[in-house]
């Protein structure tokens, strides 16, 4: 899975570079163990709350390829209808709520999702990521101390990539840190290395089980580390010499691939991990590229059922 | 038929939803002792805490919770208190309410009814006064109410939580007392965009919503005295507005005023003035005219709050020249 968000995201990069993927992209490149780590502990009923920088956990949730190609290309196919693009993909079939255009605006949604399943007796969850930029917004102390006071099934999920958008965020942070303040607020929270997808599957599975049984929200603490600018166009030339390339030893795909070769999983198995990968993505890219866009009149749809443009004519 | 409050007419209306559709519920600060005007006294004795139920003072969660547990197949009523403190949700209802169906193209329902009381109520002052109808109708997406009767409160509220759209729905605090006769019938239901004719007259349409149609009814009253027979009529709903009613009557009358307690500039009076204007225009016996309140926040001493209101006897005089 980590093969297929990071190939899906150089192929949504290559699309921006060939003038198809039109918007905005935010690549995740780099931080692909923390989706990969938590959702494998949530089935299709769970729901997920995600963040403009959301490829990694919508395909991770169970989206499409394909359909997620075709949203980023703004095609017919795509997720949305190809309406919403990057910073919008939702897929309610699996769960995922979708993407948000506002940073820490999806913190109070996912607690609402949470609200709406303890008042219909359900025993699904919610996850909810955001970055670390997020936890300055107030919708981060409205969201937490909500799903505290009324012991909501949350896990909250914090990618510490130490940018807030092109801003170190440690020089825009009082206090300690995420998981601090989420302790602060009464939600117990667990720090761990994000770019070892096995320590955040192991800290995500003692969390979610918490959440499951019954105790209320929980708060993940994963740092991590954007290989990429805040968006596919920005250079990231902010960043001090060597940044990156002291953060490629630590890239998780790397680790991940160092672990399976030691527990003696052959190169060549996880090589064709690899190629599959970018091949699916390939074709997805063809697929989408082919695709039309949706007409003109799709402008119209699904913005309300009454007094919706349809009707009214401008 | 019974004879209700404004409030409690709000209040029958969310009792029997509450009743009908276990999916419905209500949020807000306060609600667990009646809310801040008493609009859900024993609902919480009734349905019980969590369908009746307090919040932090976190305007933001609350219409963001709402969000969330919309989309998630519920039909949550969200409590405001003011207008004016909605004002620390516009993100959640304005990019997330507003637009989750349409950007996740048809994906998302989002069922919600945010109950955001507006209006002068005496001596209130600059953030609890504000009414901010038309900041909502331009936001596609949305419905906005502004229901000015109690028999109105009652069938409107009934729409807006049976409406799959998300609906702006802006009581009047200066209406809580005002009595009238209120249907029984539990599914009496209002639509929006239908606005209801107060009093019929040949001369002049006059267009007005919420409290302020009260006044121009009494301005009306005032004119018929005069010998001037005015059309007055509610539209009970901004978005959508019913734009046939008003261009039928502006057509039989060839004179058009609208009258709002908002502020005049930017308020949703323009709106309607420019349809008519684009419409009838060439027809019209007199140039439109809007009437509202100067573009000044609402002060705290009665004079100078009254300085911001749009009166009856401003209302009689602008007819009166208009009839010249």
């Amino acid at each position: 899975m980590m093969h297929r968000i990071r190939a899906l995201e150089q192929v949504a990069l290559r699309g921006l570079d060939d003038k198809v993927v039109l918007g905005a992209i935010h690549p995740s490149i780099g931080q692909e163990a923390v989706p990969v780590g938590v959702m494998s502990h949530l089935s299709a009923d769970d729901l997920l709350l995600s963040t403009h920088r959301g490829h990694g956990h919508t395909l991770a949730k169970g989206a499409s390829a394909q359909a997620m190609m075709h949203e980023l290309l703004g095609r017919v196919g795509g997720n949305c209808g190809g309406k919403g693009g990057s910073m919008h993909i939702a897929d309610f079939e699996v769960g995922m709520l979708g993407a948000n255009g506002v940073v820490g605006a999806n913190i109070v949604i996912a607690a609402g999702a949470a609200h709406a399943i303890r008042l219909c007796g359900e025993d699904r969850i919610v996850a909810c990521f955001f970055g670390d930029g997020a936890i300055n917004r107030g919708p981060f102390l409205e969201g937490l101390n909500w799903a505290a006071v009324f012991r909501l099934p949350v896990l909250f999920v914090c990618e510490d990539n130490g940018y807030s958008a092109t801003t170190r965020t440690s020089t825009m942070t009082a206090g300690a840190g995420p998981a601090a303040r989420a302790r602060a607020i009464g939600v117990p929270a667990v720090e761990v290395d994000g770019n070892d997808v096995l320590a955040v599957d192991a800290a995500a599975a003692e969390l979610i089980g918490a959440i499951r049984s019954g105790g209320g929200p929980r708060f993940l603490h994963a740092r991590t580390y954007r290989m990429t600018g805040h968006t596919g166009a920005d250079p990231a030339t902010y960043r001090p010499a060597g940044e990156v390339e002291a953060q490629r030893a630590n890239d998780p795909i790397g680790r991940a691939r160092d672990m399976l070769l030691a527990a003696g999983v052959a190169a060549a198995e996880v090589d064709a991990v690899a190629a599959a990968a970018l091949a699916e993505m390939d074709a997805a890219y063809d697929s989408a590229r082919a695709a039309p866009y949706p007409p003109a009149a799709q402008a119209f749809v699904d913005v309300q059922d009454i007094g919706s443009p349809a009707v009214e004519a401008y | 038929m019974a004879r209700l409050s404004y409030l409690d007419a709000g209040r029958t209306a969310l009792a029997e939803e509450l009743a009908r559709d276990p999916l419905v519920w209500a949020i807000g600060e306060d609600l667990g002792r009646g809310g801040v005007f008493g609009q859900y006294r024993g609902l919480a004795e009734t349905f019980g805490p969590d369908r009746v139920s307090d919040a932090p003072i976190s305007e933001a969660a609350i219409l963001g919770a709402a969000v969330g547990a919309a989309m998630t197949g519920t039909r949550p009523v969200v409590e405001m208190r003011f207008s004016d403190f909605a004002l620390c949700a516009v993100d959640e209802l304005v990019n997330q309410a507003a637009k989750a169906r349409f950007m996740f193209g048809g994906q998302a329902r989002v069922p919600l009814v945010v109950r955001e009381p507006i209006g002068m109520w005496r001596s209130s002052a600059a953030q609890h006064s504000q009414s901010l109808e038309s900041w909502y109708a331009h936001i596609p997406g949305l419905v906005v109410a502004c229901p000015s009767t109690p028999a109105d409160n009652k069938g409107m509220l009934k729409a807006a939580i049976r409406c799959d759209d998300p609906v702006v729905y802006m009581e009047h605090k200066n209406l809580w007392a005002l009595e009238g006769e209120v249907p029984d019938d539990p599914d009496y239901l209002v639509p929006f965009g239908q606005a209801r004719v107060v009093r019929e007259g040949g001369d002049i349409t006059i267009v007005s919503w919420s409290a302020q149609v009260h006044v121009v009814a009494a301005a009306a009253e005032v004119l018929a005295g005069q010998g001037i027979e005015a059309e007055v009529i509610d539209l009970r709903s901004i978005w959508p507005w019913d734009k046939e009613r008003v261009l039928a009557g502006v057509a039989r009358t060839g004179r058009l005023l609208v009258v709002h307690e908002a502020v005049a500039v930017a308020g949703f009076g323009a709106e309607i003035a420019a349809t008519v204007a684009e419409r009838l225009g060439r027809d019209l016996k007199t140039p439109v005219r809007r009437l509202g309140a100067p573009r000044a926040p609402v002060g705290y001493a009665p004079p100078v709050e009254d300085a911001v209101r749009v009166s009856r006897d401003a209302v009689v005089a602008a007819v009166t020249e208009m009839m010249r």
